[in-house]
């Protein structure tokens, strides 16, 4: 008897197991096959740049370990050094496989580099826009809206053509390419989030202003933000790989997969396609991947698809 | 109405006042374009003289001040390479990228419209997804890796057309242009399609969605009510009624297709604007990169200008909230 009442006080204790937010958004974001799928790849894609040392045959910028003797060969073929080269060998003979995951990893730090610095900028200018209003936001949207008006590539280019070449330069160009799209985001949102009832309830209870707009306004503006993110992180890989073959991004000495379509660009029409198209591949699995993914982020992220 | 216009076109003179203050010192403080242009084996008189004669022993305000009043006469300088001025090489490389771009947005009409329209009426077909998953890819390659595979495909492995460069010209009705000559004609079908690819997906877009609105519209129901062929009332009611926003917004897309074609144009070897950019930055011709993004921004935003007096004509509530602000 006394164990039946243990039991029922035990049974009344316990909560009946409710889903957390996280867990609900995993359960709805591995619904979709393409997005789950789409995100391996992602994720095999910066695993294989992380170990690239570990698991290349060689270091394609160590010159004691490139021969001129193996350049141009095509994918399969055997190296001096006696290894196979399953994607050929660009002109300078360097096993194609090695340099693509060396380059990954310059693409993919110069893209999320430059998407998450675009990212607090805007989100700080854009919170500062939606709080303060008036004056202060008037222009500061201003200027977002003249930057909109035109495409993020052409602005790119123009601090490209004004800065020079190098990561930190390009990394910088990409930010000031991109900083309006999250300012615009966030603004709109918290100006959503702003007139909700929570935020009054803040008020009455004297939060300082800081406080409501940095824990209660911003951790609300998240979803739309992280969407955004991913397809600017896309495009922002795509746009240095762009600028890159260009010719105006980066530099011979740090090559990226842009560069290395570039190299491989003259021999195309001679026929050694592979050169520019297994580099161009990757970048293609990157990109796509990622924006795959974003999409599918924005239709789970986005309560108004919801029932 | 009239005070709204001033009120614009004050705001595209601040605008452009700005961005060459922007542009001309961004420019001009990037590398040492006289190293570029001596010999090597000259000696340090002759750099001072190469210097002095680009003016760039001036303080970089003065030279900027001189920029200015050239500006303001229509001169942006004469380009350290060539020695003829800045403007009139980039207004002789201009016919070729209108015409590229102009080609481009023909294509993405023509050939987008049709696809949307088929994507719009019959939305769950297999090639209607089939449409739609194309246009997703067309919104994320990449327009050069793209450029890349239309030239292995047609001009390498098919050898259909030729891979780069601009062909024959014709006259017509006064106008040169490429586009008269058959050997024109086969030069520019790659790039222009290379340019079209992301507009063709606009189109596909904007055109199946006004196609799947106006299908559940009463007067869509009306005229079946009247027994109108199908026919007729897709061609003549419904697309009479969305191409009105849909040529609009590809007219507005215009701008942005110069300045895409800056990635196209040295993908495909076409003597446009866009590679005598690419071509000045690497060279560090400092004036014609300067008039190039001056002509660019003075574009854009005049664009815009037409588009904002344009939208505040249609729909006041535009220009009424303006006065708010």
């Amino acid at each position: 008897m006394s164990d039946l009442v243990a039991d029922t006080a035990l049974d009344a204790a316990t909560p009946p197991r409710v889903e957390t937010p996280f867990q609900r958004f995993r359960a709805e974001f591995f619904e979709s096959k393409i997005a789950t799928i789409a995100l391996a790849i992602f994720l095999i894609i910066v695993l294989l740049a992380v170990l690239a040392p570990w698991i290349t045959p060689q270091n394609p910028y160590d010159l004691a370990q490139v021969s001129v003797m193996d350049g141009r060969l095509p994918p399969g073929s055997e190296a001096f050094d006696g290894y196979t080269m399953w994607l050929g060998s660009d002109g300078s003979g360097r096993d194609l496989y090695s340099a693509i995951l060396y380059g990954l990893r310059i693409s993919l730090t110069v893209g999320l580099a430059s998407g998450v610095i675009a990212l607090l900028i805007g989100m700080a200018i854009g919170l500062v826009a939606a709080y303060a209003g008036g004056r202060i936001e008037a222009i500061i949207m201003r200027i977002v809206d003249l930057q909109l008006s035109f495409p993020a590539s052409l602005v790119a280019l123009m601090m490209v053509a004004a800065l020079g070449k190098g990561v930190d330069k390009i990394i910088l160009a990409l930010v000031i390419a991109q900083w309006a799209y999250y300012a615009r985001t966030v603004r709109a949102t918290a100006l959503v989030e702003r007139s909700k009832e929570y935020v009054e309830a803040a008020q009455c209870l004297g939060i300082s202003r800081f406080r409501i707009v940095f824990r209660h306004i911003l951790p609300n503006c998240m979803a739309p933000l992280i969407v955004v993110g991913t397809v600017q992180t896309a495009s922002a890989i795509s746009l240095e790989a762009t600028l890159s073959f260009l010719g105006v991004g980066l530099p011979q000495t740090e090559p990226s997969i842009g560069v290395l379509i570039a190299n491989g660009f003259e021999y195309m029409l001679s026929g050694r396609y592979w050169i520019s198209v297994f580099p161009g591949l990757a970048l293609l699995l990157t990109v796509v991947s990622i924006n795959l993914v974003g999409d599918h982020l924005r239709d789970v992220l986005n309560p108004r698809l919801k029932k | 109405m009239t005070v709204f216009i001033i009120r614009r076109l004050i705001q595209a003179l601040l605008v452009v006042f700005m961005m060459s203050v922007i542009v001309f010192f961004g420019v001009n403080i990037v590398g040492d374009p006289v190293y570029m242009l001596v010999s090597p084996d000259a000696d340090q008189a002759d750099i001072a003289a190469a210097i002095s004669r680009l003016g760039l022993d001036r303080p970089i305000w003065e030279q900027y001040l001189l920029f200015l009043k050239g500006a303001a006469q229509g001169d942006l300088g004469n380009s350290f390479i060539f020695g003829e001025p800045a403007l009139k090489l980039i207004l002789h490389h201009m016919p070729a990228t209108m015409e590229l771009a102009f080609s481009a947005l023909i294509l993405a009409i023509v050939v987008g419209i049709p696809l949307g329209l088929y994507a719009g009426l019959y939305p769950d077909s297999r090639i209607s997804k089939g449409i739609m998953a194309a246009s997703i890819f067309g919104f994320s390659l990449p327009t050069f890796w793209v450029g890349l595979m239309l030239i292995m495909l047609f001009a390498v492995e098919l050898r259909w057309v030729p891979a780069t460069g601009r062909g024959d010209l014709g006259t017509f009705l006064g106008i040169q242009s490429s586009l008269f000559t058959l050997d024109g004609l086969s030069h520019i079908f790659l790039p222009a399609l290379n340019l079209a690819l992301l507009k063709i997906s606009l189109a596909i877009r904007l055109t199946r969605a006004g196609v799947r609105e106006a299908m559940g519209l009463d007067y869509v129901k009306y005229a079946r009510a009247k027994g109108l062929s199908t026919r007729r009332i897709i061609f003549v009611h419904v697309m009479k009624n969305i191409m009105i926003p849909v040529v609009t917004v590809m007219g507005l897309e215009f701008g942005s297709l110069i300045g895409f074609s800056v990635v196209t144009e040295t993908i495909f070897a076409w003597p446009g604007m866009g590679k005598l950019l690419i071509d000045a930055i690497l060279q560090l011709d400092r004036p014609v990169v300067v008039a190039y993004l001056m002509i660019i921004v003075l574009f854009f935003v005049l664009i815009n200008l037409v588009v904002d007096i344009l939208y505040s004509i249609l729909d006041p509530r535009v220009r009424l909230q303006d006065q708010g602000a």
